[in-house]
């Protein structure tokens, strides 16, 4: 084979491997892009009305909408308010407010948090978020931050 | 047309003498290790169930977060019969993934991975992933309580991996967080993905244990041993085994239907007693006794990190004990298998207990 014909080879292999390569990446790159889903957009709104203050007797909570994300509203037995984020810092669970032991208590593992959301007890990494509560009439304001 | 002709017009088409040739050459050696022979044939016929259970499923089966759930119950209370194929595959999926652990270790303290069955191990080692997968994905479907914080903190933990785990735990719940995206998604994973992949993977695992035919336990390779004829006379022991099988099943399914449980509810605190199934159970009993830090990286981390490690040794098994070395490493193997399975056997009875 003289040069000529081994150069040529070259190029072709050359452009036949590019060509495969980019049509797998053509074909695969979409079906990625696809699989991922796009991003929900975060509940826009940074307070709601989490409900009446008749709802709640003093010393239990409930579980709230905030946006698509789950809150706790709890009235302490010394009748205050207060509001968290309700998932579970340690692996996502929703966590509920316990009277018998007047502290915030996720089923899933055992984990334990006070009334200002610090983790206590059981595996929770980090202590909960919590929220603004402020009262408006009768309503129950929870707010972001 | 006679038996004769039809014969000769298959045989002409798809060359049935072939076949034939190749099921009269099939034998299964006989010592005392046979009985293990039986549980890849077993894991099979249980497969087998699940597939032919799964598809009836589908028939009634609405995979939406507003319908899974009293689909299942329709299917439970009105359709006939259908409380029965319910709990039948979901006990055959346990009683497939409890005999294909047995074929598993049988073959590895056998060493039935060594050459030349190297790619016939780590094809089982895919198998045994792929219905992990099937088991996590079915959980999920008929929507309740359990089967949501499950798949939640499931999901959660495949998060927690360094680099791909944000991204994984959005490819898993089809979003941020475990909704009717994720039903739907795993639902496409149950019925279509993890079964294409399953057959590819099968059917090549399949193909190379004709090629290689039965292994032998290197403590026996030197004898002469007797052989019993595949066709018809092991296959029909099989097929005892497959029998008792049905009964078994019948039986779980008649005094222990599968339980439904209550309604997921995205809002709703997280009921007691969380607990993933059975053969999750040892890896989620390692995670809760890690403690929170070890040293600056989060304890859970690290074991999820050994996990995967574990995994990806245990596929490379073939390669790591080789028998031209000397037998100080293969004993070694074999008595790491067996601290292994005593720690899969206590973590898994203290999950159950905790
Ligand atoms: S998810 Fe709450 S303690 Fe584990």
């Amino acid at each position: 084979m003289d040069d000529r014909t081994t150069l040529r080879r070259k190029l072709l292999h050359y452009l036949m491997g590019t060509s495969v390569g980019a049509t797998l990446v053509a074909i695969f790159y979409p079906i990625l892009k696809f699989m991922i889903p796009p991003p929900t957009s975060e509940a826009t709104q940074n307070s709601v009305v989490a409900g009446k203050v008749t709802d709640l007797v003093p010393n239990s909570g409930k579980i709230f909408k905030f946006g698509n994300k789950p809150g706790l509203l709890i009235r302490t037995a010394s009748g205050e308010f207060k509001a968290f984020s309700a998932v579970c810092t340690h692996l996502d669970c929703i966590v509920q407010y316990r009277p018998d032991m007047k502290i915030i208590w996720c089923a899933c593992h055992n984990g334990q948090y006070n009334l200002s959301g610090q983790n206590i007890a059981g595996p929770p990494p980090r202590p909960l978020t919590q929220y603004t509560v402020n009262l408006r009439g009768d309503d129950i304001i929870v707010t972001k931050g | 047309m006679s038996t004769e002709t039809l014969r000769a017009w298959l045989d002409e088409r798809i060359g049935l003498q072939y076949l034939i040739e190749l099921a009269r050459k099939k034998d299964v050696p006989l010592h005392r290790h046979t009985i293990w022979y039986y549980f890849g044939g077993m894991t099979l016929f249980l497969f087998v169930v699940q597939v032919v259970t799964g598809i009836l499923l589908l028939l009634y089966y609405r995979p939406s977060a507003e319908n899974a759930f009293e689909s299942v119950q329709f299917i439970m209370t009105d359709v006939e019969f259908g409380w029965l194929i319910r709990s039948i595959h979901s006990w055959s999926a346990n009683l497939m993934i409890a005999t294909l652990m047995i074929h598993m270790f049988s073959a590895y303290f056998l060493k039935a991975y060594r050459r030349p069955r190297e790619l016939t191990w780590m094809s089982g080692v895919l198998l045994l992933g792929l219905a992990l997968a099937f088991g996590f994905s079915g959980y999920l479907l008929p929507w309740n309580k359990l089967a949501f914080f499950a798949t939640k903190v499931g999901t959660d933990i495949a998060g927690d991996l360094p680099v791909i785990g944000p991204f994984l735990l959005r490819f898993l719940r089809g979003g941020d967080d475990v909704t009717g995206a994720t039903l739907t998604r795993f639902f496409g994973f149950h019925v279509a993905i993890l079964p294409a992949l399953t057959t590819f993977v099968l059917a090549l695992h399949l193909l190379l244990v004709q090629k290689h035919g039965m292994s032998v336990p290197p403590s026996l390779t030197s004898h002469n041993l007797p052989r019993m004829k595949f066709f018809p006379n092991f296959f029909l022991r099989d097929l005892i085994g497959w029998i008792l099988a049905v009964g078994v099943l019948a039986a779980l399914a008649a005094l222990f239907p599968w339980q439904l449980g209550e309604k997921a509810d995205p809002f709703a605190p997280a009921p007691a007693g969380i607990k993933p199934e059975w053969y999750f159970l040892f890896m989620f009993q390692t995670l809760k006794l890690l403690p929170g830090r070890i040293l600056f990286i989060e304890g859970e981390v690290i074991g999820i990190l050994a996990f995967v490690i574990g995994g990806i040794v245990w596929l490379l098994v073939p390669f790591l004990d080789r028998p031209e070395e000397n037998s100080r490493r293969t004993r070694w193997f074999t008595f790491a298998g067996i601290v292994l399975v005593i720690y899969i056997a206590t973590m898994t009875i203290v999950g159950y207990l905790s």
